[in-house]
């Protein structure tokens, strides 16, 4: 087993990958082992590190790839800004060392509950560097808010979980903090009254900023809807969405609940978690496929995204047997393959061996085209084998 | 502006490929007359013009995909069109092509409120977008300057973007899903009513690739509910300096306007001249909305007041009603007629970092004095979105090609300081040799290849984006 290599620098990325003799699996951090692991010698951005530019003024910040997440939230802070698709922290749930890093956010698009306002890791990506299997060293994109010269290879490149190339470096558009911010809590009757709810908040011009569902350990459902900015404004839409939304059920004001939404802490017991992305509505026939399936063990659900993503997990007494997981996967697919969207198994647990697709599989046409991309920017085929698959 | 030869291989195919056409389409959708196609010959970059071979009006996506069969099998190259208002030459014919133009689909397909999204032909202008929720009180948020007229197949082409986008983002963030027919006929369905890509983000890509991977005939787009009001503020200041430093106090503050628009001298002197909306005398206007409740906004404007108040302007007006929200925004909406009634221009959009703003300006103005041409500048401050509008007179000789080699020295001057040649418009032909002061080669060996994905065979608005020198092979081939 050869020993895991450290690029200091994009040079010595550039010539780890051009001189690599075999496959070579990518790494941030290395805390967010989602889809299959591939084989190979691995390569680590972890030492990629550091912010090249901030302008809080012009809200952008460049930084290398191997950057910990937490240390721009440290600088950002300090000038009262964050980055507003608040990532997610996978280590919780599925129980990793190490520490995220900007690469690993923008390789895999890691969003939070504030996408559904402000959009997705990709759509904060300005710019990026990245060396492609070949070597080469390449740049997309650059460090302005607007910026549509050639082909948007940023959002190609987000999302792509290192198997086009391995990103070096990374322009980011920032935004300040909010002032303050407030949590609704309506306690619903069913997942129908929950997405309904969730829809008629971000119905509202009230610029709500999180829709998720909560759920007690006694089975109690409650919707949280999330609005942030100055104090006196915070004050009227909350007293705005209260009555539009009191006919949902009793309403309540509640603390911040929603670093347990982002990270799923009180899910780390789990044996086997999914992530679906599918229309709003389309959220309770997914619920219905997992309750057609676990009728007799149950499930846990947690609805965010204002009921677009479904997290879907099993714990231990929860799991049936193998062949019957293997079919609940396969089902779940095979409902979102439907209605349209993408179901993902984000902890695979009991699944980990199974002849199965991690990641939703394609459509045929785009298939091709998926691969045919690979292709062009991996030639040799090296970069994280299979890791979407 | 050089464009290739036309091949005369394919014009000698005119007759052939007119009738397999004919053959599949409504006899009123396949133009072949001259004097018919001329009416394609040129977008809203009206310096260049030339008619195409046969410019054809599919109303389906099966008609699509059949035009984009016989075009394939015969080599015959394809310009797509929506309405034909790309400022950079997007839409310009060769000779030998076919126009491949979706302005009669135009149908809403599918509104969606429960989970906030709208489904269209992509011939539907983007303002029509809007029409068609507005009962419902929602609104599709990208919003560029030709809305009233420019189609969502452009839209996505160029990644369009407009005054309000530092808040709500530009076409690529508000798109869902596209129906797109592939160059040799296939139709391929991309993204839909949820987020994220399940595999790689096709959909960002397609998203501002000219028309170059394939012809977007549906879209799945991103609608919101209409904020309950909106009203700006006019700050004038007596330098660019000042008023570059006012833009990025605002934004430090966290106050994320909806909108902040810049106008300068020459600009906000014609516009007076021409809209007579009450601006006053000033090196420099800024143009700042916010939206929310009547409290929410009075908030947001007396906390703008007191940013500005700091940097000592010339005037502060607070619009205290929709007249004098009108009022306030006249001058600025007016702004490019009112240029257009004093000389001919040529309007640039290169992005640069908003902290390189007065630095930016000074060297326009230095260049404006070295080549002898009247600029104007207005521009979305917020994103350092510039739109300097550089006046020359298409009947003096030379006159054209002096803007032209000024407009480039400025958009070189944007990338030097650490912006881009286009931040809404897209390269087109009219930026399209200077995307090597941008991109090294090996850049563009990564974006072309992405275009060998798509359509092999170029075909498909070949002659765009790339230096003509630096496709030439790819499309000989």
């Amino acid at each position: 087993m050869s020993t895991a290599i450290f690029p200091e620098d994009e040079a010595s990325l550039s010539a780890a990958i051009s001189d690599a003799a075999g496959p070579l699996q990518i790494l941030g951090g290395g805390t967010r082992r989602i889809g299959r692991i591939p084989g190979g010698r691995k390569l680590s951005t972890a030492r990629l590190k550091g912010i090249v530019l901030y302008e809080p003024g012009a809200l952008t910040l460049v930084a290398k790839t191997g950057t910990p997440v937490a240390d721009i939230e440290k600088v950002l802070i300090a000038e009262n800004q964050r980055l507003a698709f608040e990532p997610m922290d996978h280590r919780i749930l599925l129980g990793t060392q190490g520490t995220p890093t900007l690469g690993g956010v923008m390789a895999a698009n890691v969003s939070g509950p504030r996408r559904i306002q402000v959009g997705a890791a990709r759509d904060f990506a300005l710019g990026v560097s990245f060396v492609d299997g070949s070597g080469q060293l390449l740049k997309n994109g650059g460090r302005v808010m607007k910026n549509v010269t050639g082909y948007d290879l940023v959002k190609l490149m987000a999302g792509s979980w290192g198997t086009l190339g391995v990103l070096s470096e990374v322009a980011l558009k920032v935004l300040p903090v909010s002032e303050t911010q407030a949590t609704l809590k309506i306690h619903v009757s069913s997942w129908a009254q929950a997405v309904a709810c969730m829809s008629a908040a971000l119905g509202t011009p009230f610029d709500v900023s999180g829709a998720a569902t909560l759920q007690e350990a006694d089975g109690a459902l409650g919707v949280i809807i999330r609005v942030e900015g100055f104090e006196a404004s915070i004050r009227y839409r909350m007293t705005e969405l209260k009555t539009h939304l009191a006919k949902f059920g009793e309403i309540e004001e509640i603390l911040s609940p929603w670093s347990e939404v982002k990270d799923l802490p009180s899910w780390a017991p789990l044996d086997t978690v999914w992530k679906v992305s599918v229309r709003p509505t389309d959220a309770l026939r997914v619920i219905a496929t997992m309750h057609e399936f676990q009728k007799d063990f149950g499930f846990k659900c947690q609805l965010d995204w204002g009921g677009g993503l479904l997290w879907l997990g099993l714990d231990a007494e929860q799991l049936g047997d193998l062949p019957a997981c293997v079919q609940l996967h396969n089902a779940l697919q095979g409902t979102v393959a439907q209605l349209g969207g993408h179901a993902t198994l984000i902890k695979s647990g009991i699944l980990r061996e199974q002849n199965i697709f991690h990641f939703q599989p394609l459509s045929r046409a785009i298939e091709i085209v998926t691969q045919t991309l690979r292709g062009k920017f991996d030639p040799r085929g090296i970069l994280n084998l299979g890791r979407m698959s | 502006m050089e464009m290739p030869r036309p091949n005369s291989e394919v014009l000698l195919k005119k007759a052939k490929v007119t009738a397999a056409l004919r053959a599949i389409l409504p006899h009123d959708a396949v133009i072949d007359n001259p004097s018919e196609t001329r009416a394609y010959e040129c977008d809203a970059l009206t310096a260049y013009r030339c008619p195409p071979m046969i410019a054809v009006l599919p109303d389906t996506t099966e008609q699509v995909s059949d035009i984009l069969k016989i075009c394939y099998r015969e080599g015959v190259p394809v310009v797509p069109r929506g309405s034909g208002t790309s400022l950079a030459g997007g839409a310009l014919p060769t000779a030998d092509c076919v126009i491949l133009g979706v302005a009669k689909m135009n149908q809403v397909l599918e509104t969606d409120y429960e989970n906030r999204l709208i489904r269209v032909q992509s011939g539907r202008t983007n303002l029509s977008v809007s029409g068609a929720v507005e009962e419902e009180d929602f609104f599709y948020a990208p919003d560029p300057s030709s809305q009233l007229a420019c189609a969502i197949a452009g839209n996505i082409a160029m990644n369009s973007g407009g005054a309000h986008c530092l808040k709500y983002g530009v076409t690529t963030n508000n798109l869902l899903g596209v129906t797109m027919v592939m160059m040799d006929g296939e139709i391929v369905e991309i993204g839909g009513g949820y987020l994220d890509a399940s595999g790689l983000d096709i959909l960002g890509v397609i998203c501002g690739s000219e028309g170059q991977l394939g012809v977007v005939t549906e879209a799945t787009l991103r609608i919101l509910p209409k904020p309950e009001g909106a009203r700006p503020v006019m700050i004038a200041f007596d330098s660019n300096e000042v008023a570059g430093a006012c833009v990025a106090d605002i934004i430090k503050a966290g106050v994320l306007p909806v909108a902040i628009e810049f106008m300068d001298r020459p600009i906000i002197e014609i516009c007076e001249n021409f809209a007579k909306a009450g601006y006053p005398e000033c090196e420099a206007l800024l143009i700042v909305e916010v939206e929310g409740s009547e409290a929410e906004i009075q908030d947001q404007l007396d906390r703008i007041c007191t940013i500005a108040q700091k940097h000592s302007p010339v005037e502060l007006r607070q619009s205290q009603s929709d007249t004098e929200s009108a009022a306030i925004w006249l001058g600025r909406k007016s702004a490019f007629g009112a240029v257009g009634q004093v000389a001919d221009y040529m309007c640039l959009d290169g992005t640069i970092p908003v902290s390189a703003l007065p630095e930016v300006l000074r060297r326009i103005k230095e260049l404006s004095e070295h080549y002898g041409l009247r600029v104007g500048n207005v521009f979305h401050a917020g994103d350092g979105n510039m739109h300097p509008l550089i006046m020359f007179d298409a009947n003096k000789e030379g006159d054209l090609e002096l803007c032209e080699a000024m407009g480039a020295d400025v958009l070189r001057l944007c990338v030097e300081v650490g912006g881009c040649l286009t931040g809404e418009h897209g390269v087109g032909i009219e930026k399209r040799d200077l995307m090597g002061d941008q991109y090294s080669a090996d850049d563009l060996e990564i974006q072309m290849a992405v275009k060998d994905v798509f359509d092999p065979s170029w075909l498909l608005n070949p002659a765009k984006v790339f230096p003509l020198s630096v496709s030439e092979t790819r499309r000989a081939s």
